[in-house]
């Protein structure tokens, strides 16, 4: 019990540490935009890593849940006069209640099937978003109001980098909390037998909607905060089948199950085609490439591979 | 004698024109080793997933205490006392021993998600309540060193005795066994029997499926002998290994003989 306690404790306290520190080594505010994007998409990543890698359930569409947050603050803000902050719970209620609908029918599909009806939900909502033009301005996007806090316009990058690192670091807290729970044994249990969670008193479908549906709050959530920091949102950039396939390659390249390992794959996406902008032409086969490398040499992901190395265990 | 715990009616169900189990009816009281045995496809396993929720019978009736549960899913069955382990074994394999068996506790624990998310105190308390538990069944099947393994590290006959303690962490009423001691040697299978005979004396019913004749001789109030899905003799064991059918059946595989030796 103490051990898993101060072990929660310690992922916490270390990635606070990192997080506060790492503005000491930002030249510019071109860093703090990078680092605020970096945390948006591992606060999605950690969601989606309770799907996929403790619950074993795909979804090839959780960037559709992303595109609702972000829609959420935009419409609300510009065609409701909403509060940002209010427009943002209302985006990841509303999110919530989708997943809660969808996942009734899509999750009882497995493998593949579900895949592919994960994947058509994502292009589904990417493609309400680009027609319902009067209320989303089209496949052009949309303004987003700034977000005002007590008379304070919160705008500069160094701003939303410590307002993302602060919503990361709570999102990751409750995931670590979910995951020492009987909710977290049920959801690791239904991955490896379901046949043995339902004998136990499991009652799986039940189990795969709730997490869903909390993995889509932490998508939405991800995006408000996406829409809040760029001021501009368009349905390819938050809702497209890229953002999804991106979040699927998070997890699966920082680790399926584990936390840390999504902050980590988050990280290496969102950086490394910064980085390989010098390759000009061949920045998309650059990074094509360094992931399917890393996939071969890390198979069970970058974290818990280096881990096990650690460890001294084989990867 | 008490009303039955379990009772089956002419439970059947086919595969494709083939009847799997025809028409079969036990009963099963609580405290009473209940066997069933029978040659390598005569249904037996079948007859458990269909008592289990995991089939749907293509007709007769499962009633559990009274209540008609034909039909129902296997968590309702769990919350109304019925458990069970499996011939292949079903282990939550990247979980350690001790948590395969804190999942058996999952009916008993009634913290909300919401509360699991705030890891309110109320969990913390829950889960050390669980893991306590849990802990003093792998003391019971003689698995507490092995607690904090990973389960899929565990050997073929650790695993047996780590599914009929996930089983008992459910407080089932009645217990089904598909053969716990296959695969087993014998300080392994002597723990079984331990295990099973003491399950029983504490008041829960049990039903087994079971290979090792000396065993199922040894243990059991009843035996049901099943032959291509159907019921070829009910009895005490002694009538059982008497009975000429039976011999016939297994060509005396366990005749009087090697069953007296038992
Ligand atoms: N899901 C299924 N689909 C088709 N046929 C099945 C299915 N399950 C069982 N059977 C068939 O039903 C028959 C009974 O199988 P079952 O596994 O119940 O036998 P058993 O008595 O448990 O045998 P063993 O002693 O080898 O474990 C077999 O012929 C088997 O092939
Ligand atoms: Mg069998």
């Amino acid at each position: 019990m103490a051990r898993l306690l101060s072990s929660r404790w310690a992922i916490v306290l270390g990635l606070g540490l990192v997080l506060a520190a790492l503005p000491f080594l930002f030249p510019s505010n071109y860093y703090f935009r990078v680092a605020a994007i970096v945390n948006i998409f591992a606060l999605a990543a950690v969601g989606l890593n309770l799907l996929m890698g403790y619950a074993g359930q795909v979804s090839l569409g959780h960037a559709g849940f992303m595109g609702l947050g972000a829609y959420s603050v935009a419409i609300g803000a510009t065609h409701f006069g909403l509060h940002g902050l209010a427009a943002a719970g209302i985006g990841a209620v509303l999110s919530g209640l989708v997943a809660f609908l969808v996942g009734r029918p899509i999750l009882r599909l497995k493998g593949h099937y579900l895949a592919v009806a994960t994947l058509g939900f994502g292009l589904l909502i990417a493609m309400a978003l680009t027609n319902e033009a009067s209320w989303t301005g089209g496949p052009d996007g949309m303004g987003v109001p700034r977000l005002e806090v007590f008379g304070t316009r919160l705008r500069g990058p160094d701003t939303w980098y410590y307002i993302s690192a602060g919503v990361l670091l709570l999102g990751v807290m409750l995931a670590l909390n979910l995951i020492e729970s009987p909710t977290g044994r049920a959801m690791r249990a239904i991955h490896d037998s379901e046949i043995a969670s339902r004998v136990a008193g499991i009652d799986v479908a039940s189990y795969k909607l709730k997490i869903f549906v909390v993995s889509a709050v932490y998508a939405s959530v991800a995006g408000s905060l996406m829409a809040f920091l760029n001021g501009h949102i368009t349905p390819d950039g938050t809702a497209g089948f890229l953002r999804s396939v991106e979040l699927v390659t998070m997890v699966v390249l920082g680790g399926l199950g584990s936390i840390i390992g999504a902050i980590a794959g988050a990280a290496v996406l969102v950086i490394l085609p910064q980085a390989l902008t010098i390759f000009h032409d061949y920045e998309h086969l650059m990074l094509g490439l360094m992931i399917m490398a890393s996939m071969i040499l890390l198979p069970r992901g970058i974290v818990p591979s280096l881990l096990a190395r650690l460890r001294g265990g084989k990867s | 004698m008490s009303a039955p715990l379990l009772e089956t009616e002419n439970l059947s169900i086919a595969f494709g024109g083939v009847k799997a189990v025809d028409g079969v009816s036990l009963k099963v009281q609580p405290r009473r080793i209940h066997s069933i045995i029978g040659p390598n496809g005569a249904g037996k396993t079948t007859l458990f997933n269909l008592i289990s929720g995991l089939y749907q019978p293509s007709s007769g009736r499962v009633r559990l205490a009274g209540e008609d549960v034909t039909g129902l899913p296997p968590d309702a069955l769990a919350r109304r006392g019925l458990s069970r382990s499996f011939q292949n074994l079903q282990i939550f394999f990247r979980m350690s021993a001790l948590d395969n068996v804190m999942v058996g506790r999952h009916q008993h624990e009634k913290t909300s998600l919401l509360s699991h998310v705030f890891a309110l105190p109320s969990v913390s308390r829950e889960n050390a309540r669980s893991r306590e538990m849990a802990m003093a069944l792998l003391e019971r099947v003689g698995l507490a060193d092995l607690a904090g393994k990973e389960a899929g590290s565990l050997s073929y006959g650790a695993l047996k005795r780590l599914e009929i303690a996930r089983a008992l962490a459910t407080e089932p009423r009645i217990l089904l066994l598909d053969e716990p001691a296959a695969g087993c040697n014998a300080i392994e299978t002597e723990e079984i029997d331990r295990v099973i005979q003491s399950v029983a004396a504490s008041g829960i019913a049990v039903l087994l499926v079971e290979h090792d004749m000396r065993l199922v001789m040894r243990i059991s109030d009843e035996i049901l002998v099943l032959e291509r899905g159907r019921t070829l003799v009910s009895g005490t064991p002694a009538e059982v290994r008497d009975d000429p059918r039976v011999i016939a059946a297994y060509l005396g595989t366990f005749g009087s003989a090697e069953a007296n030796r038992a």
